[in-house]
């Protein structure tokens, strides 16, 4: 493979933005017929070097070359002349129009057709494809890892001989992932070179060819996926090791929380949870495994005071019912919500969304918001959970996600709760923030905080919780101490409607 | 090769920068247009700037316009920024103005006179906006359509108000109420029409706003609400109560602006068309350009004064036709608008 003559090569890349050089003289190759994984932390340089490739940055030096000419990718047109094509990590999809409609927007006389001809057009040209969609769905009623096959055939015929992904499966569900990466292989023996960003080292060592890791703006190796271990990996991307997660310790007698027969309606008014069971006790971690539209968000949302709920809910032997989340707050409960979108205020500064818990508490003097204070407990949480942000006083939309969520976090433990519900904690955040995510959580656990983790990822389920369960269809199943059951039930458990529960 | 990129975190000097030059630009269109009646834009902008602030008189027209302004340019730059974004300061004017009205011809004469009319028109003000703001806060209901619609309700309401029941017992055949008693009017700034002591409470005001918006506990909540609404649920905020409390303090704002116009310069509830020069629509303007800061309206309530006082000044010296300053106006917003997109690129030059 390395006799052939890349496909498209990048030749001593240099960019900077002010203060920081995002990428430092990088040179990579991309060859036909393989995929290439790139892999970093946050703020390495990836997705610079990507924008790059599809012309939405201008290198300060260095060259790109294409089939060994040298070429000027000046704008996105451009680099899909040349079959440079890139699936944006949202989809840019027009919503309330069909499949074939936003294919459409890729076909060269596409938008002159009448809907008969382009439908006609487009079963001809995709007659024996391997992506497979529904050409006359609305968009709007896809799930994500629909939209993004759509993306990633619109890109497929504009001709594309490059496909550049960044973070495909951070959108995916579990399920998603797997056929997501058997096209990219089907992909790849057709002989196109594809090159994706993804945090997730088991997905990068099993579906990609080769691997570059960069860091601080430098590619600090290259090498074979094959050869290529775990460790290795977390060792290029830190530049330093990997620091063993604690050991959980065993949860005290008592219980923290107790749930009975908890029943909760969807924003359409239909039974998301169905008389879920269960206790927590001080310093347990009780991981709850559920995929999108299970009942976990209505369940989480129902315990940190934003959906009604019937049943009972009772925080040692207090009634949660009718609580506002503030009022929840007050009373040790706090949340880390799915989305970070729904725990921040991205316009706002780092401090401000340091002091939305506290706000009407600590940070207020009569009438007055403590600046000074808001700042000072700003200083001191960048400080103690490591979050990497030009101040206190810059906006929240300017950091990574997994500072973003470290400030999250930050903001939630400040108050030492006795109650935190997590929902996909390290949902698309970088290996460094992961690390110290579960080390916080285990920390706090120690000294009895109790958790309620929700997540889909498996591995950190099994890896974080005393006892484990699964929602299906907002049936809760279990829960059953983590020992008990393994990986492949759990997994089964969350997806089938036939488990013979038990 | 020039490319655009996208700039996250624009610095304060290029905003200004891109700003002063957007307003040039509309300065430029604005003389082409001048140009094309027929008038010199040197001699257009001339005659402007000599007629407002190179004249006592002038610069006494400039303020008496930007006293409304100033008022309802602040509540409802608070009200933009907490994203309920209320059209209906025309009509909130007008119910102050008639509320001030009621205070002044049906209650006595006294020394609490104009204080009660103050208060009496911020209630009046700020409950015109309550259907409205209730209506989002409760189901969701878009309140540009509705706080527009009360507009209308507003001026047909004061129309009815002077050509009936208030009409007043001396004035013949026209369509206003009697004058005020001599407690009921504000006091001058010499013999021009500038009603000073609302000019103070138009300055209070912004700065108030600006403090509550930034120093306060509320403010913050306010601010929240306004960004992020999902945030603001995610941390308990009581958002119909925000939204309602932003509607009243927008409207009362509104509302005291019409107690100053009718105490101030006509002394007397009148025609709507006659009490507002379209101040409730100028104000949005003022609004936007203040970018979310009540202090900035300092500034930009004056610059919208001197337009509309220029614009009087060109059609009377000049022989401009009535709506050039409307253009004007409407240039000026769309290149601001057009500004605020460009604060968000950089400018890169590549080899
Ligand atoms: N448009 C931009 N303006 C200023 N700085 C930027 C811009 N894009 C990226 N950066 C900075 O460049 C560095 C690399 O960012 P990025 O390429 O997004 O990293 P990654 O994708 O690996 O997380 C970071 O420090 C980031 O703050
Ligand atoms: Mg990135």
């Amino acid at each position: 493979m390395e006799t052939s003559p890349p496909l498209l090569r990048l030749s001593n890349i240099t960019r900077s933005f002010p203060g920081v050089l995002a990428n430092d003289r990088v040179s990579v190759d991309f060859h036909a017929g393989e995929v290439h994984a790139l892999l970093g932390e946050n703020g390495a340089g990836k997705t610079t070097l990507m924008n790059i490739l599809y012309g939405l940055h201008a290198p300060d030096s260095g060259e790109l070359l294409f089939e060994g000419r040298p070429v000027r990718v000046g704008s996105p047109a451009q680099a899909l002349r040349l079959g440079i094509a890139l699936v944006p990590q949202h989809p840019l999809l027009v919503e309330r129009h069909t499949v074939a409609e936003n294919l459409a927007l890729g076909l060269r006389d596409g938008l002159l057709l009448t809907r008969r001809r382009l439908l006609a057009k487009l079963r001809e040209r995709l007659a024996d494809h391997p992506l497979q969609v529904d050409l006359e769905a609305r968009v709007e009623s896809l799930s994500a890892g629909q939209k993004q096959r759509l993306e990633i055939l619109r890109a497929l015929l504009q001709g594309a001989r490059v496909l550049i992904l960044d973070e495909p499966t951070s959108v995916l569900t579990p399920q998603e992932v797997a056929p997501l990466f058997q096209q990219l292989a089907q992909l790849k023996a057709q002989g196109m070179a594809i090159l994706f960003i993804s945090h997730k080292l088991d997905e990068v060592l099993s579906h990609a060819d080769r691997i570059t890791v960069l860091r601080a703006g430098r590619k600090v190796g290259e090498l074979s996926a094959r050869e290529a271990t775990h460790e290795q990996l977390v060792r290029l991307m830190l530049g330093r090791e990997a620091v063993p997660r604690p050991r959980l310790a065993p949860a005290q007698p008592g219980v923290r929380l107790e749930v009975t027969n908890l029943e909760v309606r969807s924003d359409r008014g239909l039974p998301a949870v169905r008389g879920a069971s269960f206790t927590l006790a001080p310093g347990e971690i009780l991981g709850i495994a559920g995929v999108a539209g299970s009942g976990q968000g209505e369940l989480v949302e129902a315990l940190a005071g934003l959906r009604p709920f019937r049943g009972q809910a009772r925080l040692e032997g207090e009634p949660l019912e009718g609580l506002s989340p503030a009022q929840l707050f007050a009373r040790g409960v706090a949340h880390v919500p799915e989305e970070r979108r729904a725990g921040t205020v991205p316009a706002m500064s780092v401090a401000e969304n340091l002091a939305l818990r506290t706000f009407r508490t600590a940070l207020r003097r009569g009438p007055w918001l403590d600046r000074e204070r808001m700042e000072r407990q700003a200083t001191e949480l960048i400080q103690a959970y490591q979050i990497a942000t030009p101040g206190p006083r810059a906006p929240l939309r300017l950091l990574s996600g997994g500072n973003i969520q470290r400030a999250v976090l930050a903001r939630e433990l400040a108050g030492a709760p006795r109650l935190l519900i997590a929902v996909h904690p390290t949902y698309g955040v970088d290996v460094g923030a992961t690390e110290q995510v579960h080390r916080l959580l285990i920390q706090r656990a120690r000294e009895g905080m109790s958790v309620l983790l929700v997540t889909e990822d498996l591995d950190e389920l099994f890896a974080l919780s005393h006892r484990v369960a699964a929602l299906y269809q907002g049936a809760l199943r279990g829960p059953w101490p983590a020992g008990e059951v393994d990986f492949e039930r759990l997994g089964r458990m969350m997806t089938q409607a036939a488990e013979g529960a038990a | 090769m020039i490319r655009f990129e996208l700039d996250p975190l624009p610095r304060r000097r290029k905003r200004v920068g891109v700003y002063l030059g957007v307003l040039a630009l509309a300065f430029t269109l604005a003389g082409a247009l001048f140009a094309a009646y027929g008038v010199g834009p040197l001699e257009a902008y001339g005659t402007l700037l000599e007629g407002t602030l190179g004249d006592p008189q002038g610069l006494a027209e400039v303020l008496r316009r930007t006293i409304p302004l100033l008022l309802i340019g602040s509540g409802l730059t608070l009200a933009f920024r907490v994203s309920f974004f209320n059209i209906g300061a025309e009509g909130q004017l007008l119910l102050g103005a008639a509320a001030g009205a009621a205070v002044a011809l049906f209650l006595p004469a006294s020394a609490v006179s104009l204080p009660l009319m103050f208060l009496a028109g911020a209630a009046a003000g700020g409950l015109w906006t309550l259907p409205a703001a209730w209506l989002r806060a409760r189901v969701d209901v878009n309140e540009i359509l509705t706080t527009l619609m009360l507009n209308s309700v507003a001026g047909y309401l004061v129309l009815y108000l002077v050509s009936g029941p208030w009409r007043g017992e001396q004035v013949q055949g026209f369509t206003y109420t009697d004058e005020f008693p001599g407690a009921a009017r504000l006091p001058l700034l010499g013999d021009t029409l500038v009603h000073w002591p609302t000019l103070v409470l138009g300055v209070v005001l912004a700065v108030a706003l600006q403090v509550l918006l930034t120093r306060t506990s509320l403010g913050y909540e306010l601010r929240v609400v306004g960004e992020s609404p999902r945030a603001a649920r995610y941390a308990g905020m009581p958002i119909p109560r925000v939204v309602l409390l932003t509607g009243l303090l927008s409207g009362g704002a509104a509302g005291l602006a019409g107690v100053g116009e009718v105490a101030g310069i006509h002394y007397r509830l009148l025609d709507p068309s006659q009490i507002s020069l379209g101040y409730g629509f100028t104000a949005i303007i003022v609004a936007w350009l203040a970018r979310g800061h009540p202090a900035l309206v300092l500034l930009t309530a004056p610059l919208m004064g001197l337009i509309l006082a220029g614009g009087d000044l060109l059609k009377i010296s000049l022989n401009m036709p009535f709506r050039v300053i409307d253009v004007f106006s409407g240039l000026m917003l769309l290149c601001l608008i057009a500004g605020e997109s460009l604060v968000r690129y950089r400018v890169r030059w590549a080899r």
